[in-house]
């Protein structure tokens, strides 16, 4: 129950955050959904051994949490969520990869290296997903992924999915509180309820998806769910994603942090 | 199942998408035709209700612990494969923008693990070939629990082929596999049994639900063989050109290790036989495969370009930590900038 609660929360903030009026959150969203993708491929395209090299891709996360002013806690708490399946392939690293590796003066397995690399992939490519959803919102998406010609039914149908998912939680809830004040000290749905429970939830959501559909043919429903137009893309929207792509594409090429360190410490010898 | 965007390879990411994109478009042909536009609002509400669902905690008889239900199979068994199959796609996109479950790279792999398997091979071949007889609550029960655990043996296969082949990980493949399939089976065999009791309820209660989408939507064998033919085809050919397009860049994925191991042959080209030669001399040769240890001494500046950097020394590392350091306080720098630039600007807004 905390659990759904939770989730609609969740789903609220991301809502309620992408209304804002930003700089981030004006930009186009097909040039933002760009940016995004292109910054989870070069993150996710450096080598298992990487580390440092990953290091200054952490400036767009840094930069659109606050130009989009976006909380950084409950987005973070989100990431830390995510973390414990990514936390439990990686710890293995370690154990199948022990060669020894000198790093700064410190003996550490390469497979601790791995995993660090792992955690750190994890935590860029999670909040740049959030932060997409949390500066766009899902209408804006949408819009951006029929600019793509991705087909208008699939469109629509997220779209629906995602309209209706707080009313069929709220539903949900509803059903467990019952459930759960006729069956007290139980930690989750009985045997002998399983098909009862979900099959009249879902008899009931063929009955509302079709009084839905009435109501949308009465509105005068033709198959387009409106999205009220796309907005025009400004020479700024693709300077946006172009500046970025520079940045990305010189942080892949040349490893960033080991030019500073190494003209630092050239320096100090 | 859910996989991570930090497990997957660009190459492995890419040819899932494709392969995905190729399974929704002809699945979005399918219900155009037979369209029926009333289908449309009920995947959307059928999607959000897959979606709650995954909330209910179904108590797993003589254990203390509970299982949910993935949706696949029910949504295939309730709206046939095709519109069951774009109904869970848009249920992962979900879940992958407002949650995290899942990457949006890894998306492609996550909608055909968990969608392909079930409405494109586990439903037509196994549930509606065992189904064909006749619906009887103990049929109900049996062949939802086969069908559902082959769904999501295969997805988990899925799971550690696609995991494997982005080479993210340093797990084996004969570990990770006996980690992975005994896990999904005991989950599929609660996928089943929980689809099993849903499917028997609304059979009895409105059998008409279930009849309209077996007989609607009738998979003949001609078309199955088309989806798979046109998805191994998609799949070789976007693998193909995509492991041509990195190997003849040489700043593919394991330039990264190269420059930061100085063991080029750590991975030598990229490429699909090469994944798999490697996945190959993996399985064979993991307790005792070493690395050729780095030997140069490479400490010098950064005005030498590529050869300053492949060899690791204390020298290199040690810049590697002191840069690292120094980029990420920048990144926070700039962060903390913007922040206190806005704020000022609100202050003296209002």
């Amino acid at each position: 129950m905390a659990n759904i609660m939770n989730s609609l929360y969740n789903m609220r903030l991301l809502d309620d955050l992408a209304r804002q009026e930003t700089i981030i959150h004006k930009l186009h969203p097909l040039m933002k959904l760009l940016t995004t993708v292109s910054f989870l491929t070069v993150v996710v395209s450096f080598g298992r051994y990487e580390i440092s090299g990953l290091l200054p891709l952490f400036v767009y996360p840094v930069m659109v949490f606050s130009l989009a002013e976006l909380p950084l806690k409950p987005i973070l708490l989100r990431i830390l969520l995510v973390s414990p399946f990514i936390i439990g392939i990686g710890i293995l690293n370690p154990f199948f990869d022990q060669q020894i590796y000198r790093l700064g003066g410190m003996e550490i397995s390469r497979g601790w290296l791995t995993f660090l690399s792992i955690l750190i992939k994890s935590g860029l490519t999670v909040t740049a997903a959030l932060l997409l959803i949390a500066s766009t919102g899902m209408d804006r998406l949408a819009g951006a992924l029929r600019m793509l010609k991705i087909p208008r039914i699939f469109v629509l149908q997220l779209l629906l999915t995602y309209r209706y998912i707080s009313v069929l939680m709220e539903e949900v809830a509803r059903t467990l509180r019952a459930y759960s004040l006729r069956a007290p000290n139980q930690k989750g749905v009985h045997r002998s309820a399983w098909g009862s429970l979900a099959g009249q939830l879902i008899l009931r959501t063929f009955d509302r998806a079709q009084r839905i559909y009435e109501a949308m043919c009465l509105r005068g429903f033709t198959g387009e769910y409106e999205t009220g137009g796309f907005k025009e893309i400004r020479v700024w929207d693709i300077a946006y994603w172009a500046g970025w792509m520079l940045f990305f594409v010189a942080a892949r090429l040349y490893n960033i942090p080991m030019v500073i360190g190494s003209l630092i410490t050239g320096v100090i010898r | 199942m859910h996989m991570a965007d930090a497990l997957i390879s660009p190459l492995v990411g890419g040819t899932m998408w494709v392969a995905t994109a190729g399974v929704a478009a002809y699945s979005i042909k399918k219900i155009q035709t037979e369209m029926d536009e009333k289908k449309i609002p009920l995947m959307g509400v059928m999607g959000a209700f897959i979606f709650a669902s995954q909330m209910i905690n179904f108590t797993i008889p003589g254990t203390g612990s509970s299982g949910h239900i993935g949706g696949g199979l029910i949504l295939a068994i309730l709206l046939g494969p095709y519109a069951g199959f774009l109904t869970l796609a848009s249920v992962l996109t979900i879940q992958a923008l407002f949650f995290a479950d899942g990457g949006l790279l890894a998306l492609g792999s996550n909608v055909f693990n968990m969608g392909f398997f079930t409405c494109f091979v586990a439903y037509p071949l196994i549930y509606k070939v065992l189904m064909g007889k006749g619906y009887s609550t103990k049929r109900i029960i049996v062949v939802s629990v086969i069908a559902a655990i082959i769904g999501l043996q295969l997805g988990a296969f899925g799971v550690v082929l696609e995991t494997l082949f982005s080479g993210k990980t340093e797990l084996p493949f004969g570990t990770f596999v006996l980690l992975m399939q005994p896990i999904h089976l005991a989950i599929g065999a609660i996928e089943g049994l929980v689809t099993a009791a849903i499917v028997t309820y609304i059979w009895n209660q409105r059998p008409e639900i279930i009849e309209r989408a077996a007989s609607g939507e009738a998979i003949g064998n001609a078309s199955i063989k088309k989806v798979a033919l046109g998805l191994i085809s998609v799949a070789l050919i976007t693998g193909a050109g995509l492991s041509w397009f990195a190997s003849s860049n040489p700043d593919g994925l394991e330039w990264a290790i190269s420059k930061t191991t100085g063991t080029a042959e750590l991975e030598s080209p990229v490429g699909l036989h090469q994944k798999l030669s490697d996945l190959q001399s993996k399985i064979a040769f993991l307790p005792d495969y070493s690395f050729k240890a780095p030997e140069s001494e490479a400490g010098q500046g950064a005005g030498e370009g590529e050869e300053a950097w492949p060899a690791v020394s204390e020298g290199t590392s040690t810049a590697g930590l002191v840069g690292g350091g120094m980029t990420l306080a920048l990144a926070a720098l700039v962060g903390a900038g913007i922040s206190l630039l806005k704020r000022r600007k609100y202050r003296a807004n209002s």
